[in-house]
């Protein structure tokens, strides 16, 4: 129950305690991505905050099941805005996905 | 192609926030060399440092410390911090007799701007449920035990109001200069999920 507390050690230097943030390279360019389209006027932060609790809110009512991914939840959120700003649609996303899944192992990023 | 939620699901995130991120470039709404700096601004500058320096100020200088109780966004702003999502903060002081500690129970609502990203803890579901009916035992788990007559306050971050908790200076250290206090403020303090220890 406490584990997800239990990461945090003893109060350390402002310029050592940033925890690691982001625990995968991904979930940085998720969260990149939703504050540059903000600062961009692709969408208001609060249309992003009303989709993100409620991601939030459907993982918690769902109970058992996937594990709590806080920039899986994310990024889900910011899908569902661009999707319902005709910026990009989640099937677009799911299709080039796909296509990059199918690369040879050892690609170039 | 026919897609179906569950097989969108078992995409790994990080082939379709790279996905994403493609479309996104090609349609011109993102450049990547841009939001690498964004990325790298918000990791390594904002930082709980400048809240941290906003706390300095107010141990040092009473005027200000007045100025930040009373409104906390324009003393912020004073010392040049402010901007995204920062608009509304309110800076609420522990004593030796009250303790205020933040959450946000809908998502993860933050000061950004001076206290930089939020920790993997704050976004937790077990420490949005839990600190607001049983705060003492969460503190106590991550180390802060408040004696019984303690009043604690826990105050709900939303989009309108982000809190940033003032904590008391540790005794034995008024001889300091605000440079000498900045590095001993922690963001767990200015979260009300520790006290700040002197050096």
């Amino acid at each position: 129950m406490s584990a997800p507390l239990d990461i945090e050690g003893p109060a350390a230097p402002p310029r050592s305690n940033g925890e690691l943030v982001f625990a995968e390279p991904w979930e940085s360019r998720a969260f990149g991505m939703a504050v540059t389209l903000y600062d961009a006027g692709v969408f208001t932060w609060p249309e992003f905050q009303a989709a993100l609790i409620a991601r939030i809110t459907t993982w918690e009512a769902a109970g058992e099941g996937e594990p709590y991914s806080y920039y899986g939840l994310w990024l889900a959120a910011l899908e569902d805005v661009l999707t319902s700003v005709r910026a990009v649609s989640t099937d677009e996303v799911i299709t080039r996905a796909r296509s990059l899944a199918q690369r040879p192992p050892g690609h170039d990023h | 192609m026919t897609t179906t939620a569950g097989s969108a699901e078992r995409l790994p995130p990080a082939l379709r926030t790279e996905a994403l991120e493609q479309l996104l470039t090609e349609r011109g709404l993102i450049d990547p060399k841009a939001m690498n700096g964004l990325i790298t601004t918000y990791e390594t500058n904002i930082g709980p440092l400048n809240g941290a320096k906003v706390v300095a100020r107010a141990w040092t200088d009473p005027e200000y410390r007045r100025r930040l109780l009373e409104d906390g966004t324009a003393a912020i702003d004073e010392l040049g911090f402010g901007g995204f999502q920062g608009e509304h903060i309110v800076v609420v002081e522990n004593t030796a007799t009250s303790h205020n500690v933040v959450v946000c129970t809908l998502c993860s609502c933050y000061p950004w701007p001076v206290l930089g990203l939020p920790p993997s803890w704050y976004k937790d579901p077990a420490y949005r449920a839990r600190v607001v009916k049983e705060p003492r035992a969460v503190l106590s788990e991550m180390g802060l035990e408040l004696a019984d007559d303690v009043r604690i306050t826990v105050h709900d971050s939303t989009s309108e109001v982000r809190w940033l908790v003032l904590p008391e200076q540790p005794p034995g250290t008024e001889h300091l200069t605000e440079e000498e206090l900045v590095p001993l403020v922690t963001r767990d303090a200015m979260v009300g999920v520790a006290k700040v220890a002197a050096p």
